[in-house]
């Protein structure tokens, strides 16, 4: 098959590239064609070949590539859907119409017998036309059966074909040769087939129309993703197809509109609708040198930006290809189900041979009749759809629904270990607290200033990544006090920065590393104490073995923290804060937020022994945090939560990835996730007893004591609602409240 | 009449059971990097296929049925999943390093392919 596609090629700079570019192309094995538009930065290519191989080639050859494409996906599978959806419909109403009339008639003794030659006339003609109907409306169950049968594989296809098409000779028999059979069994089953055939025809279609509900989350994010973009090319700004968008352009957002693409901000400010990929109501502002993501609003102003990821590259792109991907997958209960449904058919088929051997052989009169009807309705009843949907249907809503709120669930795994857990871990520093620390107090020790105080933290928190050096830098800046140099920097985890600052030693960190340099730090004792109380993180700074003074930092703790706490401890699950923060500021934090277990002056690399020492004792424990910093505890846990600021997080870093950074999250993640294991076991419990009941009433056991038979009518009926009652079970998942509305 | 219609019955019940359960279909050896697998009528065709160890491979699912059940492919070994847009080719670069019998299936079991390394 040859297949045209069109690439996107970002760090072409000369004409020279383009042949670079070219060649690297055409090496790989299946192009026919490639070529090079220098002046659009595009590539086409022509060949039997994946874009995928596409894509490693350019970037081999040293240039950023991007797959262009048309973006009608979406509505095309609309289409083909409800297609699909008028097309079983039809051959559902064809069916009944043909069917419904032959049972009235049937049932108020109308038809001819079949003894005698008229009456067979009269129903070798019902025979014909109903020969027409199954063809018509029954022909994918039996192409299905057969290719089935061929590939060695039997499915719902087969079950309805067999029960079917067996109806039918069975009636083609004894209409040509009556006497075959004992008068008793000259019963034609004609309508039977058709009117199973119109059944489960309509549920067919209603159950592709409940289907298409659930998948509307992901539905509802795809549309997030606008078709044109405003570009500006050479100064002028022309709206083009998002397809066509390459990677570095410059794109003009203009208020109320959504942005097309994923980049930076280059021109202008704004504020900026983000909920709808973080779950986040608040708006967030945007300014030159800022990351912009594409599906997300423009509120206010106007800006321009430029392109950094197209296509599927983008923010957007990944968490549709998260969530899809976390909507096939299945957690360990639905695997047993698997096993189950792979032998489920040909099992079937085995007990509708031995169903009909017992009534032949045994029944007392009407031995035939009695072996034709009850087959035909064990193949009819027996449901392999309602139990190979039972879990997938209840995954893909409930992914879906926690998606809407933010939350990004990795696989059907994560979602059955977040409904289990018993213990959630919550680091404090940007989980708690907004992770934005500020300078609140500079207190001098006698001898010294305030300004010299913040000079020389601020000098040697300049080669630190710690959060709190940002903030002491920032409180420099403000100042405009001028920094040092600093030699012979290192720093001690979990302590603080040790370095050389004219020729002195200075030392920065926590009352630990004071006391093993034996810097005496008494004279500042009771106002640190006071700090600490107050949960300020305090920082005390030495020069020179003499105490210069200590530095408050306080990071505000997040705005719904407590009530989100409060929610999660009201759900059963014990709560406990984990920090390297000294214990008086880490107690007072949780003292704010009503936790009653904390874990403090933890080093980085001990968190994950935290962790498993929770778990040593029986706990389900899910970790959350920033999914850098903590990511060995993260991993330790049975379940890590990565809680993201706006977009710039690593949705790929854990199990669970909250967008939006509020621990609302966890709620949500937790309640959605316990909401869906419950219904998949309801609808797990519902087939199981549907089959397990359905199957023997259909064999006939009920028979000998209440002789009652199933009508295999009444058997496609069963079976079409069946499957309908899974997915409308799992649609309730979609009406479920988030945390914040609880 | 009745000792034929147990000879047919019990003979039937033989052949369901090595039908579907104890022979396998004829495996279609594959040496190109892209194989086009259709998915219609409850049967991914080509199945099984069979290739070499360390292949590159990419399977390209065409999906000519429009009813949902062939809407996604999934290979449950390494995780991979794919929605097939009916009409559309849909690549999935597929991983050869290990030797074995791999199942791919859509949501509901019921179309079932076999992909064999060797």
């Amino acid at each position: 098959m040859t297949k045209k596609a069109q690439l996107s090629i970002n760090g072409l700079s000369c004409a020279g590239c383009v042949n670079t570019v070219e060649t690297a192309l055409r090496g790989v094995a299946g192009v026919e064609q490639a070529s090079v538009n220098f002046a659009e930065h595009t590539a086409f290519v022509e060949g039997d070949v994946a874009v995928e191989h596409l894509l490693d080639a350019v970037k081999k050859a040293g240039y950023e590539a991007a797959e262009l494409k048309d973006e009608s996906d979406t509505e095309q599978k609309q289409a083909a859907e409800f297609a699909h959806y008028k097309q079983l419909l039809k051959q559902a109403i064809v069916a009944g119409a043909v069917g419904a009339p032959l049972f009235v008639l049937g049932m108020g003794g109308f038809l001819p017998e079949l003894s005698t030659a008229s009456g067979q006339l009269v129903w070798f003609g019902i025979g014909l036309v109903t020969l027409f109907v199954m063809v018509y409306s029954g022909r994918h169950f039996f192409k299905g059966a057969w290719h089935s049968f061929l590939a060695h594989n039997a499915n719902m296809d087969t079950l309805i074909a067999l029960g079917t098409g067996t109806a039918w000779i069975y009636s083609l028999i004894i209409t040509i040769a009556p006497d075959t059979v004992p008068k008793l069994a000259q019963h034609a089953y004609y309508e039977a087939a058709v009117i199973i055939i119109a059944l489960i025809n309509f549920g067919s279609a209603l159950e592709m129309r409940a289907r298409g509900k659930t998948s509307e989350a992901i539905q509802r994010l795809i549309q997030l993703q606008p078709k044109t973009a405003r570009v500006v090319r050479d100064g002028k700004e022309l709206d083009i197809a998002i397809g066509q968008v390459g990677l570095g352009e410059t794109l003009r957002v203009r208020p109320g509109e959504r942005i097309a693409v994923d980049g930076e901000v280059i021109d202008g400010h704004s504020s900026v609708d983000e909920s709808m990929l973080t779950g986040e109501p608040m708006h967030v502002e945007k300014q030159q040198g800022d990351e912009v993501a594409a599906g997300t609003i423009n509120v206010s102003g106007t800006f321009l930006f430029r392109s950094k990821r197209i296509g599927a590259e983008t923010m957007l792109a990944q968490i549709i290809q998260l969530v899809r991907q976390a909507q096939s997958s299945k957690p360990a209960i639905g695997r047993i189900v698997d096993k189950v449904a792979a032998v489920f058919v040909p099992t079937v088929l085995l007990i509708a041979i031995v169903t009909f051997l017992v009534w032949f052989n045994f029944a007392e009169n009407d031995s035939i009749s009695l072996a034709i009807v009850t087959t035909m309705t064990v193949l009819i009843i027996a449901c392999p759809c309602a139990l190979g949907l039972a879990t997938p249907i209840s995954i893909m809503v409930g992914v879906g629904k926690t998606a809407e709120l933010g939350v990004l669930i990795r696989n059907g795994e994560a979602l059955q270990s977040a409904a289990k857990l018993t213990t959630i871990v919550l680091d404090k520093t940007g989980t708690i607290t907004k992770g934005q620390p500020t300078v609140t107090s500079l207190d001098a020790a006698d001898g010294a200033t305030e300004e010299q105080l913040l000079q020389l933290a601020a000098s040697l928190e300049q080669g630190s990544e710690h959060p709190l050096a940002s903030s002491i830098l920032k409180a420099a800046h403000e100042r405009q006090l001028n920094l040092f140099e600093v030699n012979a920097f290192h720093a001690v985890s979990g302590k603080g920065v040790v370095g050389t600052i004219n020729d002195e030693q200075t030392i920065l960190g926590n009352s630990k590393l004071m006391s093993e340099y034996s810097i005496d730090v008494s004279s500042l004792n009771a106002r640190s104490e006071q700090l600490l109380r107050q949960a300020q993180t305090v920082v005390y700074l030495a020069q020179a073995g003499q105490l210069i003074g200590i530095v408050a930092v306080s990071d505000p703790v997040k705005e719904d923290s407590r009530k989100a706490i409060k929610l999660l401890i009201k759900l059963g699950l014990k709560v406990v804060m984990l920090t390297g923060d000294n214990h008086k500021t880490a107690q007072a934090v949780a003292d704010s937020v009503g936790i009653k277990h904390v874990i403090s002056e933890v080093l980085p690399e001990d968190k994950e022994n935290q962790v498993r020492k929770l778990q040593e004792n029986n706990e389900v424990v899910a970790m959350v945090g920033d999914g850098i910093n903590d990511a060995p505890a993260l991993a330790r846990a049975n379940i890590g939560f990565a809680i993201g600021t706006g977009t710039d997080v690593a949705i790929e870093s854990a199990d669970i990835t909250l967008m939006g950074g509020s621990l609302y999250g966890v709620i949500d993640a937790i309640t959605v996730s316990k909401a869906t294991i419950r219904n998949i076991k309801q609808n797990l419990f519902g087939a199981f007893i549907y089959n397990s009941l359905g199957i023997p009433i259909a064999a006939g056991v009920l028979y000998p004591v209440f002789a009652l038979l199933l009508n295999p009518m009444i058997a496609g009926a069963a079976m079409a609602m069946s499957s309908v009652t899974v997915v409308l079970n799992a649609n309730r998942l979609r009406m479920m409240k988030s945390g914040r509305e609880q | 009449m009745i000792l034929l219609t147990n000879i047919i019955g019990l003979l039937l019940f033989v052949f369901v059971i090595w039908w579907f359960w104890f022979s396998t279909p004829r495996v279609q050896k594959v040496d190109s990097k892209i194989i086009d697998v259709i998915v219609d009528n409850g049967v991914y065709t080509p199945s099984p296929i069979e290739v070499k160890q360390g292949q590159e491979l990419t399977l390209r699912f065409i999906r000519k049925d429009a009813s949902p059940c062939a809407e996604k492919v999934i290979f449950e070994k390494w995780n991979l999943s794919a929605d097939l847009p009916v009409e559309q080719a849909t690549e999935i670069k597929i991983p050869t390093e290990e030797k074995g019998e791999f199942i791919f299936t859509c949501q509901m079991q019921m179309y079932r392919g076999i992909l064999k390394v060797i």
